[in-house]
């Protein structure tokens, strides 16, 4: 079978792919401008192709993935719902496409009324007092305010607080973003339920502790219901609480970070608020904060006065900058026209439908794989495949099989204090009909399972590579073309 | 109390398909009689318990109406013209860029963590991390980061670990705002910022040579650097390796088309903003900063990246590699805390240099080099405008406004800025810098002028960086020289 050509291998010297005007200004050599010794003698080798040999090309990698467009894509904690297309048509618009960052301020007034505006409704949904839009994605929204809370407890001469507390059940970045910004990392067990447990908490908790972080609902798609007694906790011992928002699908208009005791919120845009993923990015992840650390919030900062918008430069307090310019604009673009096509009841609807449909698809699952914890879930719920793991069929081979029908895995191995993890999330933009589909999918695994493993164990067989050698790629490390071949 | 029937009522969202009717047979199929009973878990102290205060839906229309005349209240540069730059260009964007990046299968789908549906994805990142090797010199380059100046700073904390030491030395002819993002990771990893001031537009040697010791984990330059001058990298890095420092260079992409790389003056790592290849300005984002190092930090690169491998019928194909480096498996002990990409902003500046190509690329550079220094002749002509540094730049320069010759008519200054629009004080006007002035007046020939070096180097006040990328014409060119001036007497 021949492999997919890499672009390199389709490039014929002398071909073109571009259309540059000529020179109109009264020319002269290059070597008269810029002395010889600074210019490269080898050009780099890009490809040399047709327009027609880049749309084939790039067409044709974009069949070889599977999208939201394309199907269902159940893939817990990620929020993968559905990408509104005009979103896409108003973010290109020229007026905001096609604006300098440096443009002077009465040149940008609309693009500067968009990203206040966007603010004041984040802040409204997470009740709280005020929002940066600078972060550029959901982890860089978590290192953004650790750094927050380092700066706020310095600025208070606490500079012991040098401890975030972490449940074991957190996402990856939780801990990386705050090793990142220079805390040490405190680990603490969850409950039965994956909740906090609040007599480990206080033994923990002390004047060495900077805050703590936390996902609610949790990574097992639960509420935890003692999430006043653990913001009083950690506010009693003179921390901070950090909302991580990966899991905000679940509260719109009916819950809100604020409320709940949480000082620091991020959101991911493109998880909550429909913008595309991107393959693995862009994303945006702004950070909204109380009263108390709007001082901190990095600058620029945009402000409503005398009815004109500008930036404010002038935080002292400042953690400074994080991020050029001012944010993933054309993401915030997309999460503006999002939140002004649902408004509050629609908003509202979002997280009923996906909290129904979570229930809905566990409910008709739970007969089939292990629910370990056997409660209303949120968005999203945890099952395992321990049961399937005795017929030797792991969570990964089940993910694989889906492949087979088109369907996007679960998130699998994840939250880490379930063993064999499935975490399904069918957003609220999945008919009953998909998830139907899907649930009679899983009930045929879990059945193939015990009838004919093997089938399992070497899926994918439709897709179009089979199961890829991870642990060659990491042996032998080819990372990227080598022209000599 | 709420008598005013709210148009959210009753709405029904184009986005959630199930009905009403399906909505009470899944409840019921759960034995629940109401979606509330669904949120039961949360106690009723932490309910909202009213709507959220946002405005009404609007219907696709309305919102395509309203966002129309909200990016009307912008000047686009696709009506003006733009000579501003200072990290973010206006280069031409080839048509088939935004067709790919509509692709469904591209733009909606998420980390390529299950290879073997997402092998076009995985396929642009290792093309796009072959083109950055090339275009740098190096030997490894990542699947992209958040923007140039995050790129920069991740570059910073990558060196301070591997060398184990907790000093810099930045040069401030590095772009200010990457300086204060690195100063911002650094004050929270207690590692010490050293600058070194510049001469002639460029680094310091003598200075950097007097900070750069063995302390110091890595020297950071640009290249060409903030005032589009290039830089001398084969001294600075000597200077830098001397002292046994890695040697951080910032690199323009579009400029790497005819400059050496950093590789063949011994750069460790080589980082840069990849706006200027196939991504629109954005008001500045989203854009991706680029990551490439050599074989030997290579292990402790941040971030994504892919690898090449077989599948179990032998064919090639590509999977997310090194992960042992990341957040999702060595939590705190990752090397960072990024777990994303700006995939399909790496996916447009591939396209870019693929429709590009080696000969388009180069002609781009030599385009942007032609016609800065035709602008640069041309305004220093009209004796309004003075040199400032004497070096070679590529397509970005400095100019310092003569503050006798470039009002045409005193007098009538305030009166003019007034007429303008500025609804300003006159008080205020009096206090725009001359460089803001001379913009206010440019817009009125839709010209969007240069930045504002003032802004950040007080000893560069009345100076002017403009950057002339290849889509500028010679009209568009002479129609700054004709305009550059201030005061009543072009009415």
């Amino acid at each position: 079978m021949r492999d997919n050509p890499l672009i390199f291998e389709l490039s014929v010297p002398g071909r073109v792919g571009h259309s540059l005007s000529e020179c109109d200004v009264p020319s002269k050599c290059i070597e008269d401008l810029i002395p010889d010794e600074y210019l490269r003698k080898d050009l780099p080798k890009l490809p040399e192709v047709s327009e027609v040999d880049a749309v084939r090309h790039f067409i044709g990698l974009s069949r070889l993935n599977h999208g939201v467009d394309n199907g269902f894509y159940p893939l817990g904690s990620c929020t993968m719902k559905y990408n509104p297309k005009i979103n896409e048509d108003v973010a290109a618009l020229e007026g905001f496409s096609s604006v300098h960052p440096y443009q002077p301020e009465e040149t940008v007034q609309g693009c500067l009324e968009l990203l206040y505006k966007t603010g004041e409704f984040l802040s409204e949904i997470t009740g709280m007092a005020k929002m940066s839009l600078q972060p550029a994605a959901g982890a860089h929204g978590e290192l953004t305010g650790l750094m927050i809370i380092k700066a706020y407890h310095a600025y208070k001469g606490e500079t012991g607080r040098k401890k975030i507390i972490v449940p074991d059940s957190a996402h990856g970045t939780n801990p990386a973003s705050a090793a990142f910004a220079g805390f040490e990392v405190i680990q603490i067990k969850s409950n039965e339920k994956g909740g906090v447990d609040l007599e480990d908490l206080k033994s923990v908790m002390g004047n060495d502790v900077a805050g703590l972080m936390l996902t609610n609902p949790n990574t097992l798609g639960l509420f935890d219901e003692h999430i006043k007694e653990i913001a009083d906790i950690v506010h009693n011992a003179g921390g901070l609480l950090y909302y991580d928002g990966a899991n905000a699908n679940a509260i719109l208009g009916i819950a809100r970070p604020g409320d709940m005791g949480f000082d620091i919120v991020h959101l991911n845009l493109h998880k909550t608020f429909s913008t595309p993923h991107g393959g693995g990015g862009p994303g945006a992840g702004p950070i909204g904060v109380v009263e108390k650390l709007v001082p901190f919030l990095p600058y620029p900062i945009v402000e409503l006065k005398d009815g004109k918008y500008y930036l404010n430069y002038d935080l002292p307090l400042s953690i400074g900058r994080v991020k050029s310019f001012y944010g993933n604009f054309s993401v915030i673009v997309k999460t503006y026209a999002y939140i002004l096509s649902m408004g509050s009841e629609g908003l509202r609807k979002v997280s009923e439908n996906a909290v129904l449909n979570a229930n809905y698809v566990m409910n008709k699952l739970k007969e089939y794989y292990e629910l370990p914890f056997d409660q209303k879930c949120m968005h999203e719920f945890v099952l395992s495949a321990q049961k399937q793991k005795e017929a030797g069929v792991s969570a990964i081979d089940i993910a694989k099989r889906l492949l087979d029908y088109g369907i996007h895995p679960p998130t699998v191995y994840f939250p880490l204090i379930v063993k064999e993890a499935l975490m399904i999330e069918p957003t609220e933009t999945e008919s009953k009909e998909t998830l139907d589909e899907f649930i009679d999918i899983m009930i045929s695994i879990a059945k193939e399972a015990e009838s004919n493993p093997d089938t399992i164990k070497s899926a994918p067989h439709n897709t179009p590579v089979t199961r890829l050698d991870e642990v060659k790629a990491a042996r032998n490390l080819i990372l990227r073309y080598d022209f000599r071949l | 109390m709420d008598d005013i029937k709210h148009k959210g009522d009753g709405f029904k969202s184009r986005y959630i398909p199930n009905t009403e009717e399906q909505r009470e047979k899944m409840l019921k199929s759960l034995g629940l009689d109401s979606i509330d009973q669904l949120f039961d878990y949360i106690p009723e102290r932490v309910k909202l318990g009213r709507r959220l205060n946002l405005p009404e839906p609007m219907s696709e229309y309305e919102l395509l109406k309203h966002m129309r005349e909200l990016s009307s209240k912008n000047i686009s540069t696709a009506d003006y013209c733009c000579f501003l730059g200072a990290g973010a260009y206006d280069h031409y964007i080839p048509a088939v860029i935004k067709h790919m990046l509509l692709r469904g299968e591209f733009y909606t789908a998420y980390t390529p963590y299950q290879p073997e549906i997402s092998q076009g994805t995985l396929q642009a990142i290792f093309e796009y991390q072959t083109m950055i090797c090339e275009l740098t010199g190096m030997d490894v380059s990542n699947a992209s980061m958040y923007d140039g100046a995050s790129a920069s700073a991740e570059a910073m904390l990558l060196a301070c670990s591997s060398k184990h030491k907790r000093k810099v030395v930045i040069s401030q002819t590095l772009n200010p705002e990457y300086r204060n993002v690195i100063k911002t990771y650094a004050k929270f990893n207690n590692i010490d910022v050293v600058e070194v001031g510049y001469k002639d537009g460029i680094t310091e040697l003598s200075n950097l040579e007097s900070v750069t010791n063995k302390e110091v984990a890595a020297v950071i330059v640009q290249y060409p650097n903030f005032f589009g001058i290039i830089e001398n990298l084969a001294d600075i890095s000597n200077i830098t390796h001397k002292s046994g420092c890695y040697f951080i260079v910032v690199a323009d992409p579009i400029s790497l088309g005819i400059l050496k790389s950093p590789g063949e003056y011994g750069a460790d790592i080589v980082v840069g903003e990849g706006q200027p290849l196939g991504n629109p300005l954005s008001f500045g984002g989203p854009y991706l900063g680029f990551f490439a190092t050599t074989k030997e930090l290579m292990r402790r690169i941040p971030g994504r990246i892919v690898g090449q491998t077989t599948d179990k019928l032998g064919r090639r194909g590509f999977v997310l590699t090194l992960q042992a480096r990341e957040q999702h498996i060595r939590r705190e002990k990752a090397t960072s805390n990024i777990c994303s990409n700006q995939a399909l902003n790496a996916l447009a500046a591939t396209i870019y240099l693929t429709l590009l190509g080696k000969n388009g690329l180069r002609k781009v550079a030599e385009l942007c080099v032609k016609k800065s220094h035709y602008a640069y002749e041309k305004l220093i002509e009209t004796g309004r405008f003075e040199p400032v540094f004497k070096a070679p730049f590529v397509k970005e320069f400095v100019l310092r406004i003569n503050e006798k010759n470039i009002m045409n008519d005193l007098t009538n200054f305030t009166e003019c800025t007034e007429r303008l629009g500025n609804k300003e004080s006159s008080e205020n006007v009096e206090n725009y810098s001359l460089v803001q002035k001379l913009n206010k007046k440019l817009l009125k020939n839709k010209i969007i002028g240069g930045y504002d070096l003032g802004r950040n180097f007080p000893e560069l006040s009345n100076c002017w960086l403009l950057a002339v990328t290849e889509k500028r014409t010679k009209e568009e060119i002479d129609s700054l020289v004709n305009n550059a001036y201030l005061g009543g007497a072009e009415e």
